[in-house]
């Protein structure tokens, strides 16, 4: 072993713009994390197989025994499963980053002169094309079951977008809860314990008019039921079902855009400011 | 805690260090309360030499790193590299700095290679020439059989070399190996020690933290050891060495009733008293010359009859400078449970540096 070699001339210093060394940072660590994630089978059944079963369940198990107005309940459910499944996975953002400060390599990461939130950009960005493929999938096993969008193509891939921007900007709340965690396995029991009761105490599965007067009330406002309400209502799903009487559930599309900005405004500069101070133990 | 000088004469270089810290006090809160982690920390490392941080676990070595290198910040002190101001401009720091830490901060799912271009990407490196240069350091470091695959099927050493090239990638003049050799094999220790010292004496200005006095002995100009997040001593290993005493012969009986014999004969050949453990079948005695003194040790035995489990030349150890400069063993702290801690043969035999056959 030579240490000649190592005594190249230092090409860090390259006349680059800020904003170009961000993006290419950004890009960097997302391939980083795609190529992760195409080397790990669990998490591509994560991402696959799961959605897939989710619909073939729902649609067949209670497809017969649940009935909604002017429509069949395979129409009405598959906003609800498409938003569960975005918003579960969105916490493997916490997860990941949690690994990788316990691996070490975000120390690495903190010694480069990189962008400080190039390493928050690369995870978002590859959750949500993990997010996106989740997406199409479940898509295509809808349509196998029945499942048809009623509206135009444009409402088509308003809801397609939304689902994905709500899904983004939760990948931030979650990338920060990772950092302060610092533990996957605390990250997944902890969004257990949260995002169950906030996808099933919601309108993704049954119409909230269904549910006793407190879990009513906390379905009509929570955020997730926004997101199926906005969803179901953007593919022609909703039926003839009367859309309940609080302003986010009247508003659907404006509460999920609010929602979202909202959750990226205070939630980015937070992870961000929490990179640049966190180090393995 | 004032530093302990071993040797007067200060280096010219020192005040011009490359490597600076002063005053650096760092505290963590836990559960048992305030952990002074850096307790007013000083060091200077003039440029193009090798100092070595030389303490226990929990001494506040890879604190110490951590903030040189950016990655926590201190509560005071200053800090800087080449003149650079670490706290006011970490991203200059970070342009001309290497780190390579205690775990080795390398990404399993990628291969050597992948690892490598990844960082001279986030250089910022073109494709062209990260690609060239992850190919030159996996030769360098003798991956390339494989450089292809993907990391989690590296050994440790391997992992601890791919590490290594990591923070070489950007040609730093400035390294800092965090215990690089903990956990690794004799072998790949070895190999390890070379590849620093190739680098060093290519000009890389490098401070690093051990537990083994022998590591810092092989590859540091200058030793700082730290005690309690401060450091209580200085000077080059040479230095550190005469103080404490050179190497002593141990024995170990199969019948302690021999014991009055040994002792007698470690006396006449030892330059001290000879210490008899608690065990009173384990002595030892500080030699001049270990090899000489071991053989006419040896000899007079075996003409005494006397009948031994084990009998060696004992090098001083991290417990040896430890005991003579705090008049504590070194891991006293972590573990008070463990008997052998309290007794500095027991402690380091299990450094790999007890008594040898």
């Amino acid at each position: 072993m030579s240490a000649a070699a190592a005594r190249l001339p230092a090409t860090a210093a390259r006349g680059n713009s800020a904003a170009a060394n961000w993006a290419a940072d950004g890009w960097t660590v997302t391939r980083r994390n795609l190529i992760k994630i195409k080397r790990s089978p669990d998490m591509i059944i994560f991402a696959v197989l799961q959605p897939v079963m989710f619909v073939l369940l729902f649609s067949q198990v209670y497809g017969g025994s649940i009935n909604v107005a002017g429509t069949d309940y395979t129409q009405y459910l598959m906003a609800g499963i498409f938003a569960q499944t975005v918003v579960f996975g969105s916490t493997f953002s916490g997860a990941a980053m949690a690994q990788d400060l316990k691996e070490g390599i975000i120390d690495r990461f903190r010694t480069l002169p990189m962008s400080p939130s190039a390493v928050l950009i690369g995870r978002t960005n590859s959750d949500l094309a993990l997010n996106a493929i989740s997406v199409l999938i479940m898509m295509g096993t809808g349509l196998l079951v029945g499942w048809r969008v009623n509206t135009s193509f444009a409402s088509f891939l308003a809801a397609v977008g939304l689902l994905l921007l709500f899904s983004y900007s939760f990948s931030w709340v979650m990338a920060l809860l990772g950092m302060t965690v610092r533990t996957p396995e605390t990250i997944n029991n902890a969004s257990f314990m949260i995002l169950f009761p906030l996808t099933f105490i919601s309108n993704a599965f049954v119409q909230s008019s269904t549910l006793p007067a407190p879990l009513r009330i906390f379905a009509d406002w929570n955020p997730v039921s926004a997101l199926v309400q906005a969803v179901r209502e953007l593919f022609g799903n909703l039926g003839t079902t009367p859309v309940p009487d609080t302003w986010p559930m009247q508003h659907a599309v404006a509460t999920v855009l609010i929602g979202s900005a909202a959750m990226l405004l205070i939630f980015v500069p937070l992870a961000v400011r929490k990179f640049e101070s966190v180090s393995s133990r | 805690m004032s530093t302990t000088p071993i040797s007067s004469s200060g280096r010219p270089g020192a005040v011009q260090g490359l490597i600076r810290a002063h005053g650096v006090t760092k505290v963590y809160s836990s559960k048992s309360g305030p952990v002074r982690a850096l307790d007013g920390l000083d060091i200077s490392v003039p440029e193009g030499t090798v100092m070595a941080l030389l303490g226990p676990n929990g001494a506040g070595k890879t604190t110490a790193v951590k903030v040189l290198t950016t990655l926590i910040k201190p509560d005071a002190g200053t800090l800087s590299i080449d003149g650079i101001d670490v706290l006011a401009e970490p991203k200059e720091v970070r342009r001309i700095i290497g780190v390579s830490g205690q775990y080795a901060a390398v990404d399993e799912n990628l291969t050597g290679q992948e690892n490598l271009r990844m960082v001279g990407r986030l250089y910022h490196l073109s494709a062209k020439e990260a690609r060239t240069r992850a190919a030159e350091l996996i030769d360098m470091f003798e991956l390339t059989d494989a450089g292809n695959r993907p990391v989690k099927g590296y050994s440790g050493g391997m992992r601890r070399r791919l590490d290594l090239a990591g923070a070489l990638v950007n040609s730093p003049r400035v390294l800092f190996l965090d215990e690089p050799t903990t956990g690794l094999d004799p072998r790949s220790r070895l190999a390890l020690w070379q590849v620093i010292k190739d680098l060093v004496a290519a000009g890389t200005t490098l401070l690093l933290t051990t537990q083994y006095l022998e590591e810092a002995d092989q590859l540091a100009d200058s030793v700082a050891v730290i005690d309690r997040g401060a450091v209580i001593a200085e000077g080059t290993s040479d230095q550190l060495k005469s103080r404490i005493g050179g190497h002593s012969v141990a024995v170990a009986l199969m019948d302690g009733n021999d014991a009055a014999a040994a002792r007698e004969i470690l006396a006449r050949h030892g330059s001290g008293a000879p210490h008899t453990a608690d065990d009173g079948r384990t002595l030892e005695v500080a030699v001049q010359n270990g090899p000489a003194s071991l053989q006419l040790v040896l000899a007079d035995l075996q003409s005494r009859d006397v009948g031994l489990h084990d009998a060696g030349i004992r090098r001083p150890t991290l417990d040896d400078v430890f005991l003579q400069l705090t008049g504590r063993p070194a891991e006293e702290d972590q573990d008070p449970r463990d008997p052998s801690a309290v007794d500095g043969q027991g402690k380091s035999a299990r450094h790999g540096e007890g008594v040898r056959r």
